[in-house]
């Protein structure tokens, strides 16, 4: 695992300086704190209250959400199977079209039934 | 013990400290970054054993895709997202117990599988891309393919969960013009 | 402690990290300068010319004006995460470069150490840029989470939906190339298109999916909604201020960055010197691949501010539309036929380079088609949306694809 140790140096680096320029940023600027100031910025009216129960967000984002974890797994199929692809022989093509065939019938629904329109 | 070893159990305390966490929290917006950690530093005991390509997926896939979800799941329900919103329910203890159960259970397997192994400086290429290609692709054909069957089935549903609502609400014509368009 | 580090000593890694670092910061400096000039250019302005030569220093009197602003923390915030959000977006956006070649072995000066200019190379390394910069999300969508403002939530939610849909392109863009390298590491794909050619020629669709992916990836004009002032004032970072919102404007310059040094490592050839220039023997040895490689990730970047100041942005809908029903499935479909043409190839079949460029311009023309019948869609979208906007006592902007009618009150 020797190679991770760089990686976790450049991460310890960046860390550090991303903390740092947090910490430091209320030390550095003045500090005249009004209500208003600290209220949620709305363009200059009074914050609208947040609706009960946090608010809701479109039903879009879950879908869009769901649809990425499943092409993400795709890829992530594909990457091992682009490694070793030289190897596999018409074999291991035809299986891998087979499960694009099957995610493209999941995708195909997804489409027809309105799921990927945004309005 | 060597390096790699106590390196594993310090991620693994990790990994089980802030599950413990995820659960306790009283704020689920906290619960899911807990299991980010959790995801995370099993990730890293997934690097320590050579699992190599397993880890960044599991970073990729957990931490990348599936607590977003979560994450979209929570704002867009009605659950509250605010301090207190992670309340206990009445089945608290039916959950304990099914938990203590699974957790048994899983140990069991790991204890007969795995009892007496000590973690062996990882050999080259057996957690590589190329090495699981051709394991996925040789022998764990039937798997494979099944999967998709899997994924097939999750989107079925999310659409039917999701899309039933907004339809009865507005019933026919808002949807008319939608479909129209293709 | 040499044991830790492998085959490399310990100062020479640490150095190397902290080059990196330093790179980074000063390319988005840089970068940011760049940037104003050249658009100021476009417009017929003259830009930042002040602070230093050329107002090559208005990067750092900004950065240094940001630290002295009032750092607020808005009583709506959740506290904890809200100083969490951009320190999740900074480390991941500086972790993706670690796995970046620079050039070849050189010796460091003043001493006999040898060393790759590459922090360190692993078997999977696109994979592990991938999934660090999809860390980096949790920046976004945190930041506009825990801020407590509407404009933030909506902002956060439209940014992390947008990179999660265009990281699937971008994914997808990859499989071809690791088909025609045999490997994921940034190094052997480097080395295999010095045996072969830059990929961005036998691939030119994956190239050209990965470009407009990475401008979705990376939030930036024509695809910069989350930011789109006129309905989101700043998008997730609204409530952000001082060095918190500076936090967050490096992480942006620095995914710009990273994007656009993985497209010349993949598809441009990496260090390794352009035609004209690798006739001279030195040209990838010592330090110089350096200045090709910087050169390279500034095309594209150039390229970054070229799209800023030319196209209009576009619509939420239209962007998603593009990029779930022709990015997505364009790639998919050329993958595949690099597969079987590759697979034909491999078992001795045609001549496959005069298959692959031939597939290769009809995906591209079908890419631009597809592109085109978008702009003549606001015909049909004439129904007034009838919206009950104050249901519940405020106004409320009314949910896409959600119509409900005013009731007669």
């Amino acid at each position: 695992m020797n190679v991770y140790a760089p990686i976790l140096v450049l991460g310890i680096i960046a860390a550090a300086f991303a903390v740092l320029s947090v910490g430091i940023a209320p030390f550095t600027g003045p500090k005249r704190y009004n209500r208003a100031k600290l209220d949620s910025y709305e363009c200059g009216i009074e914050p609208t209250p947040q609706p009960a129960g946090g608010g809701r967000v479109s039903v879009k984002y879950f879908i869009t959400a769901m649809l990425f974890i499943v092409f993400d797994i795709e890829i992530i199929f594909l990457y091992p199977f682009a490694v070793a692809f030289d190897q596999l022989g018409w074999f291991g093509l035809i299986e891998m079209v087979i499960f694009i065939g099957t995610v493209f019938v999941a995708y195909a629904y997804v489409w027809r039934r309105g799921g990927l329109e945004w309005d | 013990m060597s390096m790699v070893e106590l390196t594993f159990l310090m991620l693994s305390g990790v990994a089980v400290f802030s599950a413990l966490l995820a659960v306790s929290t009283t704020q689920v917006v906290h619960a899911a970054l807990w299991l980010v950690l959790t995801l995370g530093a099993i990730a890293g005991c997934y690097l320590l054993i050579g699992a190599e390509f397993i880890a960044w997926v599991q970073v990729l896939i957990y931490i990348g895709a599936v607590v977003v979800l979560l994450l979209f799941a929570l704002m867009l329900t009605r659950a509250p997202t605010g301090p207190d919103s992670a309340t206990t329910t009445s089945n608290r203890n039916v959950a304990a117990a099914v938990s203590v159960l699974v957790a048994g259970g899983l140990a069991a397997i790991m204890v007969s599988g795995f009892a007496g192994e000590r973690l062996a400086p990882p050999r080259g290429g057996v957690g590589s891309a190329a090495s699981i290609g051709d394991a996925i692709f040789g022998t764990w054909v039937l798997p494979f393919e099944i999967l998709s069957l899997v994924l097939l089935a999750a989107l079925v549903g999310a659409i039917v969960l999701t899309r039933r609502g907004p339809e009865r609400d507005n019933g026919a014509p808002g949807d008319v013009p939608e479909r129209a368009q293709h | 402690m040499n044991g830790l580090f492998g085959t490399e000593s310990w100062w020479v890694v640490i150095a190397k990290a902290v080059l990196i670092f330093l790179i980074l910061v000063i390319y988005t400096l840089f970068n940011i300068w760049f940037e104003r000039r050249v658009v100021a250019k476009m417009q017929h302005r003259i830009g930042p010319n002040v602070h230093g030569p050329f107002g090559l220093l208005q990067s750092l009197a900004d950065g240094v004006k940001l630290a002295l602003k009032e750092d607020i923390v808005p009583t709506a915030a959740d506290k904890v995460v809200y100083v969490l959000a951009p320190i999740l977006a900074t480390i991941p956006a500086f972790m993706a470069w670690a796995v970046i070649p620079f050039g070849p072995e050189v010796r460091i000066p003043f001493t006999d150490t040898v060393t790759p200019l590459q922090l360190t190379d692993l078997p999977v390394g696109v994979l592990y840029i991938l999934a660090v910069t999809s860390i980096g999300i949790y920046g976004i969508v945190l930041a506009g989470w825990s801020s407590g403002s509407t404009y933030a939530l909506l902002g956060g939610m439209r940014s992390s939906a947008q990179m999660i849909s265009y990281e699937v392109a971008m994914g997808l863009a990859f499989v071809s190339v690791f088909m025609y390298a045999g490997s994921m590491s940034t190094a052997d794909i480097v080395a295999a298109q010095a045996e072969d050619m830059w990929f961005a020629l036998p691939l030119l669709p994956s190239f050209v999916i990965y470009l407009i992916a990475m401008v979705g990836e990376t939030n930036r004009a024509p695809f910069d909604l989350p930011e789109a002032e006129g309905e989101l004032v700043g998008g997730f970072h609204t409530e952000y201020s001082s060095l918190k919102f500076a936090l967050f404007f490096l992480a942006e310059y620095v995914n710009m960055v990273t994007v656009s040094a993985l497209a010349t490592t993949l598809f441009l050839g990496g260090w390794r010197a352009p035609w004209p220039i690798s006739l001279w023997d030195g040209a990838n040895s010592g330090y110089w691949p350096v200045l090709w490689f910087l050169g390279k990730t500034l095309i594209f970047i150039f390229v970054f501010v070229w799209l800023r100041g030319t196209l209009p942005r576009m619509r939420y809908d239209q962007f998603m539309k593009f990029g779930w029903k022709v990015l997505i499935p364009a790639a998919l479909l050329w993958t595949m036929a690099v597969a079987v043409v590759r697979r034909i190839r491999l078992d001795g079949g045609m001549d496959q380079q005069t298959v692959l460029i031939v597939g290769g311009i009809a995906v591209t023309l079908l890419l631009v088609i597809a592109f085109i019948p978008e702009r003549k869609q606001p015909a049909d979208d004439e129904e007034p949306a009838e919206t009950d906007a104050f249901a519940g006592g405020y106004p409320v902007p009314p949910m896409p694809g959600h119509q409900e009618t005013r009731p007669d009150a």
